[in-house]
């Protein structure tokens, strides 16, 4: 494992002397700390360029992707050629820092202390400059905004999960008895929802759900069918409490397609003896269906199911599109995101972030016990 | 005979339901593409099916898109700053290298966890699996803060940064994952040779790896590309370095009505990673198989 290193009295024999050595030290000194110094400096100055330039655009996002990529590759190459200059035992004690430490430095500043920063924020008013002790959750747990936010959150939860799982399983048993290029078709057209933005859906859906006064015509899609069969055009969007379960809809549409990927993977992992068995025992389709796919794949619906519902806890530009949050629509995220942009208070915004943490522990501590099980020898 | 009956009634059941889920999946962005075709007088005065069923007097124009995009034609005022072409580059430049920078730190994590021993590799590896499911918006305040003192804020460098580190998580587990399962005699015949770690890395590790990282690139690019909140966020609403999200939201507000617009602007911001999607998908679903948890 340890690269063959040579002991530094050897180093000292080979350069015959104590100045020399000294000489060395320094030389290897300059040019390790010369190397990533000039890279810092380069750098910085792109920076700068493309801070302030009024180069046009494209030039700015040449000159941005080169200099973002090729940073970070350069800044890696420069911490080797600062560590290959170091003496054997400093070097292979250092290695791996070299290797780890990046990353380590930035989850520690974009999510480890944000997180204790934030739980600060969350005592303090909305400018940070007195403390408020719990008053931020008093009112993240009891303000009419942030109930009607749990109270529609666990209905996205609760439906937009559900339903997800329900059509992604549907479509990958199905789908899994179909010939493999129409699977293949099918398939895709079910996961394509997923490349496009929740922005994008929203543009979509709202175009869907348009809604124009009776008697005119209708380009909505959902309006025109209920007027072809004589009912009344319903404005959707802002039909409470109803809205909610049009919003949800757009998230079914988004996620099925990733439910119905792993879901299928794991379908086709169950062996054929097992069902063929059941069907030559007499068993019905739904009866193999409930007592030996479901039991079989239940581990994988849990994990899909868990996936998703930690997406839709986050859910945000949905909400932020279709109805930035009235018509009795908001969610935790959006009415953080309110409070943070919107009204500036710093506090709340902290606190309700804080609420959203919470929410996923059981999450995290399932994921670290899995982990620790897994992994004795790690 | 009454079992083939049987079978073929469930196998129209089975392809009939498919065909029937496939459509309700479709339509709804086939209504965006034929209506991103369609003159204005048409997509506000007759819905977009008409296209099919009454064919004779459906029309096609590309100028939809020659305004959004702001070619040609001389644009009106009103219409003059739905311009997405700069948003368009815009997207690019946060996306590419917001994509790029956390698999390259991500993989050099990934190898130090896996092939060396160092005073703290379980506590750290522990602290990257905690992380896989924090929510980003944990960290938006302090962050925000930081950055408002630093002057990063509204640079693409604080947008990469702020990606990079919200996907650090999963891209390091993810390519973790793949590369402790490399054998392990590769490595050790390269070191009896004299290279160093650096060197099997950028050598062997990197393109033996290529698979997990193309996978998690096509996740964090979509990702990105897709991404409001971090946007909304880090780069504010300076029109230079606005991205394709922020402005296909400005246009649903400004442009609510205008059906013709937001239909072509909302596709502008979907070919790409649909282009990306289908060309990778392979990839892009081993990558979700592998790890199905991301925060």
């Amino acid at each position: 494992m340890k690269p063959p290193s040579e002991s530094s009295n050897k180093e000292i024999s080979r350069y015959g002397g104590l100045w020399d050595l000294v000489a060395t030290g320094v030389g290897r000194l300059l040019i390790a700390l010369f190397v990533p110094a000039v890279t810092f400096v380069v750098l910085l100055y792109v920076f700068i360029f493309l801070r302030d330039s009024n180069a046009p655009q494209w030039v700015i996002a040449i000159v941005a992707i080169l200099w973002g990529v090729g940073g970070v590759a350069v800044l890696f190459l420069a911490a080797n050629a600062f560590i290959e200059q170091l003496p054997d035992r400093w070097k292979s004690r250092l290695t791996p820092f070299v290797f780890v430490g990046p990353a380590i430095a930035i989850l520690a500043a974009y999510l480890f202390l944000p997180a204790i920063l934030s739980v600060r924020d969350s005592l303090f008013n909305a400018n940070g400059s007195q403390f408020v002790g719990l008053d931020n959750y008093v009112y993240a747990f009891t303000s009419p905004a942030m109930l009607e936010s749990f109270r529609n959150n666990l209905l996205w939860l609760v439906l937009g999960t559900g339903l997800s799982v329900v059509f992604g399983l549907i479509v990958a048993v199905l789908a899994d008895r179909t010939h493999p290029r129409f699977e293949t078709v099918i398939k895709s057209l079910i996961f394509l929802p997923m490349a496009i933005s929740m922005v994008g859906a929203s543009v979509i859906w709202r175009f869907i759900y348009n809604f124009r006064p009776a008697g005119s015509i209708q380009i909505g899609l959902l309006n025109a069918v209920v007027t072809a069969f004589g009912g009344n055009p319903v404005a959707w969007i802002s039909f409470k409490p109803w809205n909610n379960l049009f919003l949800i809809a757009i998230l079914i549409w988004l996620q099925t397609g990733y439910a119905m990927v792993i879901l299928s993977a794991a379908i086709k992992g169950i062996p054929s003896e097992l069902l063929e068995a059941a069907r030559i025992d007499g068993a019905s389709e739904f009866q193999a269906f409930f007592k030996i796919t479901i039991p079989y794949i239940q581990g994988t619906i849990v994990t899909v199911g868990t996936t998703i519902v930690i997406f839709t806890l986050k859910i945000f530009d949905i909400v932020l599109a279709m109805t930035g949050g009235n018509f009795g629509t908001q969610v935790i995220a959006n009415e953080q995101y309110k409070q943070m942009f919107r009204a500036f208070d710093f506090g709340r915004g902290s606190a309700i972030a804080v609420v959203l943490l919470l929410a996923v522990i059981p999450v995290m501590y399932y994921n670290l016990r899995q982990f620790a099980e897994q992994t004795e020898a790690f | 005979m009454s079992s083939q009956r049987s079978s073929l009634l469930g196998k129209t059941f089975v392809y009939g339901t498919l065909i029937i889920l496939a459509l309700i999946w479709s339509i709804p962005t086939i209504g965006l593409l034929v209506s991103s075709f369609r003159p204005e007088d048409d997509v506000l005065n007759s819905g977009w099916w008409t296209v099919a069923t009454n064919p004779s007097s459906a029309h096609i124009t590309t100028s939809n898109y020659q305004t959004v995009l702001g070619i040609g034609q001389q644009a009106n005022v009103a219409q003059s700053n739905i311009q997405l072409s700069d948003a368009v580059l815009n997207s690019l430049t946060v996306a590419v290298p917001a994509t790029v920078i956390p698999i390259l730190i991500a993989a050099f994590a990934a190898y130090g966890f896996a092939w060396m021993r160092f005073p703290g590799r379980r506590v750290f590896f522990i602290g990257v699996v905690a992380l896989l499911v924090v929510p980003l918006q944990i960290a938006l305040i302090p962050v925000l803060k930081v950055y408002l003192r630093l002057d990063l804020n509204g640079t693409f460098l604080g947008v990469w940064l702020a990606h990079t580190g919200f996907g650090l998580p999963l891209a390091t587990y993810l390519i973790y994952n793949y590369i402790s399962t490399l054998p392990r005699d590769i490595l050790e015949s390269a070191f009896i040779d004299g290279a160093s770690h650096f060197t099997i890395f950028m050598r062997l590790i990197m393109p033996l790896s290529l698979p997990a990282l193309a996978s998690f690139a096509i996740f964090q690019f979509l990702w990105v590309w897709n991404d409001l909140l971090v946007a909304l966020v880090f780069l504010g609403a300076d029109p230079r370095v606005e991205v394709l999200t922020q402005k296909l939201l400005g246009m649903l507000g400004t442009f609510g009505s205008d059906w013709h617009l937001l239909t072509a602007g909302a596709f502008v911001s979907m070919i790409l990673p649909l282009v990306v999607f289908f060309s990778l998908q392979r990839y892009f679903v081993r990558g979700l198989l592998a790890g199905s948890v991301k925060g």
